[in-house]
């Protein structure tokens, strides 16, 4: 409906100048990656990093290091997609990590059967009325810590103005404290089977994408979407404009909150046991792909589809490093590194946004 | 139901010892425009944020439609219908035109609390609707704001309030920061309100623009109202002696 010649002062708009999306330039940069891990692995070790390159197995993509790419990126993913919301409208969340350490203890403690191979289970938390429990009880007693949790951290955040990094520290540091306490630092093990399907095989993938699309979904349809990128975009300004700030930001909150829990209940299925030091580090790996998918620290830019782009990005990088055969305290390093670089990244962005004005 | 839109009776704010304003009454026939004048620190923007309930008046009263009114805050004075333009501007960077003209207001397809699906055509329609009428001109209203001149934001901002004013209008200082062609826009838009009938307080340190504009010019000095005079019956000297204080202590 806009003409393209309407100006206003002189300006003029030229549709084909309009700026190319966000994600499309982080899809660009996962290509890139990728490109130089398989030029440098037919390089240094004369083999694919993408392609099939055995004779015993069928199939022209080495999907064996596709899924293992996949799979490792979708746990941390689901937490990602409740940090882009959190860093969306401003904030930060830094206690994922610990939140699934702490959801993995107590819904694992749920999720128990009373006999391991005929013997009681070794590692039992509660009596014989918390085993064999239908499959929902663990699911919403997991949820419920997220909740719980996120609830704390969107009431410290929105009503005492302390800023996000402080209040979420705060949980990071109890809530891996709580995991510890719950079991007295011992595991929990051997689930029922009922339990251990939900991360049985490519399931966390299915999770992580169905999650995904949805909360694409809701963050570009609905009114909670749009607050969050107002809030997000200008706090006084959205407040001005008869928005419950305080209440939506709790709500963001208690959303990544669940979303951890999700992903702890995902992981110790997977694992088949609950560790107290379960997800640590996780939380700044999740905030890392949403930067490295152009979320932008300042909030109210970035969107799911580029969190999802740099996820992949980000399990690529770690993958990569493996098939080249990089030492494990390299990859630590290297994480680091791409973390500082992806916001360094994200300064420029702004930077030239800012000039073009 | 009374002449006047908006009255207010002895209306004073205090900061700690501070009298930013003293016993103000001032009175807002409907259909009216007013302007707002007098030198930094008068008290202009402080009697502005009284009305507005960006802040909560130390004494006296506010009449707004006929009745005693004590807003909570701004929000309750919009919802009131009192739409304000502020001097910084209350505008949403990363949202496009019709999300910002909505905030808070949104029209859904299909509510559902939090998750209430936007309804973006009809918003977009409305939005052009509202440009239309006020006469703004944006090249591309699906961008972000962010990247568009400072003059085309201001036209948003008050675009906004145009399109959903209601009872009364208040722009503190519209223009500070426009450019000649911009600056004239706006002022086209505060001429359609004059044509539709809605009142305004126009905050503003341009005299020309001023008595262009408007019926009736109240001065400000020293936290008090000093002056309250028709266009014709004024000038821009007589104006400017107001503000300085070589004319003054008619009471009003």
């Amino acid at each position: 409906m806009a003409e393209p010649n309407h100006g206003l002062g002189g300006l003029k708009y030229d549709p084909s100048k309009k700026a190319r999306p966000q994600e499309l330039n982080v899809f660009v940069a996962l290509l890139i990656i990728v490109a130089a891990f398989e030029i440098l692995g037919r390089l240094i070790l004369g083999d694919s990093f993408l392609f099939n390159t055995r004779d015993n197995v069928e199939g022209l993509f080495n999907t064996q290091r596709l899924s293992i790419i996949i799979l490792q990126v979708a746990t941390v993913g689901i937490i990602a997609i409740g940090v882009t919301q959190v860093i969306i409208t401003g904030g930060i969340d830094l206690s994922s990590g610990s939140v699934v350490g702490a959801t993995a203890m107590v819904a694992m403690s749920f999720a128990q059967t009373a006999l391991v191979n005929g013997n009681p289970n070794p590692k039992a938390i509660f009596g014989d009325w918390a085993m064999d429990l239908p499959i929902l009880v663990p699911i919403l007693i997991g949820l419920g810590c997220g909740l719980i949790a996120g609830l704390i951290n969107g009431a410290l955040v929105a009503y005492t103005k302390i800023p996000p990094f402080i209040a979420t520290l705060g949980m990071m540091v109890s809530a891996r404290g709580f995991a510890r306490w719950w079991s007295t630092g011992n595991p929990i093990s051997f689930p029922t089977e009922s339990y251990n399907a939900i991360g049985s095989g490519m399931r966390p993938v299915f999770v992580f994408i169905a999650l995904a699309v949805l909360f694409h979904l809701i963050m570009t349809y609905t009114k909670y979407g749009k607050h969050s990128y107002a809030i997000g975009s200008n706090e006084q300004a959205t407040r001005m404009s008869g928005i419950n700030v305080d209440r939506h930001k709790v709500l963001v909150y208690v959303i990544a909150g669940m979303l951890a829990s999700v992903a702890a209940i995902v992981v110790s299925s997977k694992g088949q046991t609950a560790q107290a030091n379960m997800g640590v580090m996780y939380e700044l790996d999740a905030i890392a792909m949403a930067v490295i998918g152009g979320i932008s620290l300042q909030g109210g830019r970035g969107s799911i589809i580029g969190t999802v782009i740099g996820a992949l990005i980000f399990g690529v990088i770690i993958s990569g490093f493996t098939f080249l055969k990089l030492d494990a305290y390299y990859q630590e390093m290297v994480k680091g590194a791409i973390i500082v670089g992806a916001v360094v990244l994200d300064q420029w962005r702004q930077k030239s946004r800012g000039a073009r004005v | 139901m009374s002449d006047f839109i908006l009255e207010t009776r002895g209306l004073t704010k205090r900061y700690g010892g501070v009298h930013a304003l003293e016993d103000a009454n001032f009175t807002l026939r409907h259909g009216e425009h007013v302007a707002v004048v007098g030198d930094n620190g008068a008290g202009k923007s402080t009697f502005v944020r009284q009305i507005t309930a960006v802040e909560q008046r130390s004494a006296g009263e506010v009449i707004f439609d006929g009745a005693p009114v004590n807003f909570a805050g701004p929000l309750q004075a919009r919802e009131s219908g009192i739409e304000t333009v502020f001097q910084t501007l209350a505008l949403a960077d990363d949202l496009d035109v019709p999300s910002n003209l909505f905030l808070g207001r949104e029209l859904f397809k299909f509510k559902l609390g939090p998750f209430s699906i936007l309804d973006r055509k009809t918003m977009r329609e409305k939005t052009m609707e509202a440009l239309k009428t006020t006469a703004v001109k944006i090249p591309n209203v699906d961008n972000p704001i962010r990247n568009m001149s400072g003059g085309q934001r201001q036209c948003v901002s008050i675009a906004r309030t145009a399109a959903f004013a209601s009872k009364l209008v208040i722009m503190d200082e519209p223009t500070a920061a426009l450019g000649v062609q911009e600056t004239a826009q706006v002022e086209n838009i505060i001429r359609g309100l004059k044509d539709r009938g809605v009142p305004l307080i126009l905050v503003s340190h341009n005299l020309r623009q001023v008595f262009d504009l408007v019926d009736r010019i109240v001065v400000f000095r020293r936290g008090r109202i000093v002056a309250s005079l028709r266009k014709d019956e004024t000038d821009g000297n007589d104006i400017v002696s107001y503000i300085t204080g070589v004319k003054g202590g008619v009471e009003v």
